[in-house]
Parts: C-alpha cells; structure tokens; sequence
C-alpha cells in the first residue's frame, strides 16, 4: 500500500470533480507527491547519518538532532499528503452510495429508470447538485483545514521555512554548548519553499472551487426562484428521486418479510 | 505477497461488508498500512545503528538495545494489522461457499449459462442467516486482536512515549552506562498516531457490532409481528435464510424431480432475499 495504491484509489473521484478539482488533483500528484518520492526523500535520506556535531561525546548528536527536528520535514509532508487527499474518498463514498441505488432500481425493473445497462450506470457521470453537493462542498473544506493546519505546523516547529548550516546545542550529555550542521541545509531550503508554493496553490485552488460551486449554487437557486412555473420538476428533483427510492426500498422490504413469512 | 497484496484479498471483501465495515476497512488501508509504510518505517529504519551507548566496551551496544527493544514497534505494527484484517477472510470464505452452492443449485435447475453464474458472483449476500453469525464473530475477533496488540504494546513500552535516554546495565556493560535512542519525539508522535487510529477502529468495530445486533433483533421483532402462517411457535420462521439453506442442501442432496417440482413452485426464492439490503 503505497502512493500507487492512493492515486489508483483517487483516479475514481476525478470524474466526478469539477474542472479545478481535477486541476487540483493533478497538481497534487504530480508536483507533490512525485516531487516528494523522486526528489525530496532523497534530499533528506542521509538527515541523522550527516548531522555532525563537535563533540566525541556519545549521545549528544542524538540528542541534538531530537531536539531540532521533532519530526522530519518528509514525514511531516508524508501525512500532509495522505490527510489533504483524504476527504475526496467522502465524495467516492458518496457516489458509490447513488451508484448502488441506482443499479438497485434498475434491477427491480422500474419504469422509470432512464438507464438501458447496468454498465451505463457504472460510467454515469454524477451531477454535483443536492446531497452530492453538500458532500463535495465539506470534503473541499476539510481540505483547506488540513493543508492550513499543516503549514501552521510546519512554521511553528522550524521558526519559518529555511534550514539553517549551523545549530547550536546544549542539551544534555552535550558538554556546554556545541556546534552542529546539518547535511545539504540549501537543497533542503530550496525544496522546502517549492513544497510551500505548490501547497499555496493548492489552497487558492481549493478556495477558488469553493467560489465555484457556491456561485455555482446561488446562481441555480435564483433562477429557480425567478422560474416558479418550473418549480414542480426541477426543485429538489433529486430530492424528491431519493425519498421516492427510499421508498420503495421500504415497500419492497416489507414485501420480503411478508414473502418469506407465508412461503 | 505485500501490503499490495493484502489490499486486493480484502477488497473482494468490501462488497459484503456493511456500511461501518467499509469505513473500517478504508481506515485500516489509508491510516494505518499506508502510514506504516511511507513513513513510520523510515523513522525506525536506523533505530539499531543510530542507537548510541556511551562506551567503547563491544557488544554492550546490542546488548543494551535487544534489552530495551525486544520486538520493534513496526514488526509489532505489522504482525498487529495483518492479525485484525484476517478475520475478514472467514467472511469471505463463507460467501464464496454460498455463492457455490447458489451456483450448484442454478445447474440443477437448468440455469447453469453463463449469464446466470456471473449473475452469482456480482450480486451481493445478505448478512443474514448463518452469514451474520460468520460476520459478527470476525468482527469479534479483530476486537480482541486489536486489544491484545494494545495490551501487549503497553506491556513492552509502558506509557506509549519513547524515551531519549536509557540507563543500561546488562553484561558486558560496566556498571550503568548511559544510551540513546535515535529520533524519540518523531517515535512518539507515530507511536500515539497509530496508537489514536487503532482505539477509532476499535470504536468503529464496536459499533458495527452493535448495529449488527440490533438489526438482528429488529429483523427477529418484525418476523414475530408478522407470524408466519402454520407456523405457531416464536422459533417457528426463526431465520428465514437459514430455512432457504436448509431447503437448498436439501435440494442438492436428494436432487430428483420433486424437489425441482418444489423448486418451481417458489421461483422468486432466490430473487426475493437480494432485493432488501436494507433489511
């Protein structure tokens, strides 16, 4: 289970994005994680063998090196990654949930089903409009929380986003105050900042589909509101699809218990 | 055979789970596997070599850490998530033995094409029957497992924090000797992650049992309000999928013109239980 597996898990959510979505995603996989598995593990491979410290006392680079970095910078980026992806398997989940319901009443035969093939309603591509909406809505939200959350992180724990040559230590066994440098601290900085930019991106991104899809709403309900001779069939069409459905289901569940109590 | 591997097993398991057993299952791959190995397994990857004791005496280093680290946090991680997503496996055997049987029965009966056995294998099964007992005791086993790995890993490293210094004085080491760990606060963070990930599965298989339960006895509470005709006693429908199997081994054992006689008069047997996945 790896990065592989999360973009093959992800690739389903794209059809059902809006066009920044997919935008968003592209960024994330190609200038994110690709950047980070290609380039930035190698940077930081050799972070605790190359932290050298002036002192012959043992221990003391251990302790040092515990002590200015908490947690790694990939490590940090690693979970950024799987938390900002996650929210979108909301929407898959979502989808998933209206697939299964459709084929379900596909299966019963009911007339009016517009679909001709189960293999139709396996690649329908979903309007993001009612419930659907309100889950692809809180999903990008979640996003923005996570990827904020992280660089606050991120700047709290390095006091801003360049990696110093030199730090100096006086931790325990560390005899007074000793000197240590840290291994490649520019390519580390340079990577540092291009994770920063393209996380920046991210955001505006995500916060421009957010402008999108509430525009997107508004624009809807009031030509609804301005439209009141079609307010019948479109208002809440697929509100009033899902109660129908839900309807259904309970009929035909009490129809098995009746079914099954009298065979 | 990988984590990769393990992946595509469990995903066949997917479709018969219910809604929490998704959930759980998606935690378990995302949070728990996928963080394992793109990142926790890099913070412990020079926990020997980086693992520092202040003395020249030789072999006072592996003696001192085989003392503090009997088995490491990710091998216990490892053993712990293959341990709880096995019991899954009972699951998916029992549903690829019923849909056996479905399939025997539809050659019997003449409907032994194709079209019908692909039908077989895509519907999915009601966790009813002899199926929810299979579902409600892997759920129970993975319980137990995720608690037992808990206990044991609060037994080895009491208080789930790992420390920057240990004081050593196993043979050949002189006197006490002073040791330290590589990467203790990047250790600790992962280890209370995974640690927070694995009481939320816990959460999620408690409440899968009991929304299991609970349906069943829902399920139990209409059959008796609905008594089935000639049927007087409260066990007298009992579970109605469990009749249907009874009838099925029957079918297959006997398997002679009267029971296909008996077949034909109920052909909505097999359709009927598939459509309340609700129930």
């Amino acid at each position: 289970m790896d990065w592989g597996a999360l973009h093959t898990i992800l690739g389903g959510v794209n059809k059902h994005s809006t066009s920044i979505g997919k935008i968003w995603l592209t960024v994330l996989f190609i200038f994110r994680i690709m950047i980070l598995v290609v380039a930035a593990e190698r940077v930081w491979g050799d972070e605790q063998d190359d932290f050298i410290c002036n002192t012959l006392q043992p221990g003391c680079k251990n302790v040092c090196y515990d002590h200015f970095f908490p947690i790694s910078h990939i490590r940090l980026w690693a979970l950024q990654l799987i938390f900002v992806s996650t929210p979108a398997l909301l929407v898959a989940m979502h989808v998933a949930y209206r697939r299964h319901e459709k084929k379900r009443q596909f299966r019963k035969g009911d007339q009016k089903c517009e679909y001709k093939d189960i293999e139709e309603i396996r690649k329908q591509r979903f309007r993001i409009e009612g419930s659907l909406w309100w889950t692809y809505t809180s999903s990008i939200f979640f996003r923005l929380v996570f990827e904020a959350v992280f660089m606050y992180a991120f700047y709290f724990m390095y006091d801003g986003f360049r990696m110093p040559r030199l730090m100096k230590c006086n931790a325990w066994p560390c005899p007074n105050t000793v000197d240590c440098f840290v291994s490649r601290p520019t390519e580390k900085t340079v990577f540092t900042i291009f994770m920063i930019a393209v996380s920046s991106i991210c955001i505006l991104l995500n916060v421009a589909e957010l402008c999108y899809l509430l525009t997107k709403f508004f624009l809807r309900r009031s030509k609804k509101a301005g439209n009141p001779k079609h307010h019948p069939n479109h208002e809440n069409k697929e509100e009033t699809k899902q109660n129908e459905m839900n309807e259904l289901i309970s009929d035909s569940c009490q129809n098995t218990v009746i079914g099954f109590s009298s065979s | 055979m990988n984590w990769a591997g393990l992946y595509t097993v469990l995903s066949g398991v997917n479709r018969h789970s219910t809604a929490i057993g998704r959930i759980w299952l998606s935690v378990i791959f995302i949070f728990r596997i996928m963080v394992l190995v793109v990142a926790a397994e890099s913070v412990w990857g020079d926990e020997k070599s980086a693992f520092t004791c202040n003395t020249q005496q030789p072999g006072c280093n592996s003696v001192c850490y085989d003392h503090f680290f009997p088995i490491s946090h990710i091998r216990l991680w490892a053993l712990q998530l293959i341990l709880v997503t096995t019991p899954a496996l009972l699951v998916a055997m029992h549903v690829a033995y019923q849909q056996h049987q479905e399939k025997k029965l539809l050659v019997l009966t003449g409907h032994g094409d194709p079209k019908h056995m692909e039908e077989v294998k895509k519907h999915k099964m009601r966790i009813s029957g002899s199926l929810w007992w299979t579902y409600v005791c892997s759920v129970v086993f993975r319980l137990l497992f995720e608690a037992v790995f808990m206990y044991i890993f609060y037994m080895l490293y009491p208080g789930y924090q790992m420390v920057r210094l240990v004081k050593c004085e196993a043979y050949p080491c002189p006197n006490t000797v002073d040791c330290f760990i590589s990467r203790p606060t990047e250790k600790t963070i992962f280890t209370v992650f995974m640690l927070v990930t694995s009481s939320i599965c816990i959460v999620l298989n408690m409440a899968e049992l009991v929304y299991l339960v609970v349906r069943a006895c829902a399920r139990r509470g209409q059959h008796n309000s609905n008594p089935p005709s000639g049927k007087g006693s409260f066990y007298g429908h009992k579970l109605s999928s469990e009749y249907k199997q009874n009838e099925i081994n029957q079918l297959l054992t006997e398997q002679d013109g009267s029971l296909k006689d008996m077949l034909r008069r109920n052909p909505g047997l097999q359709e009927k239980g598939d459509r309340c996945s609700a129930c």
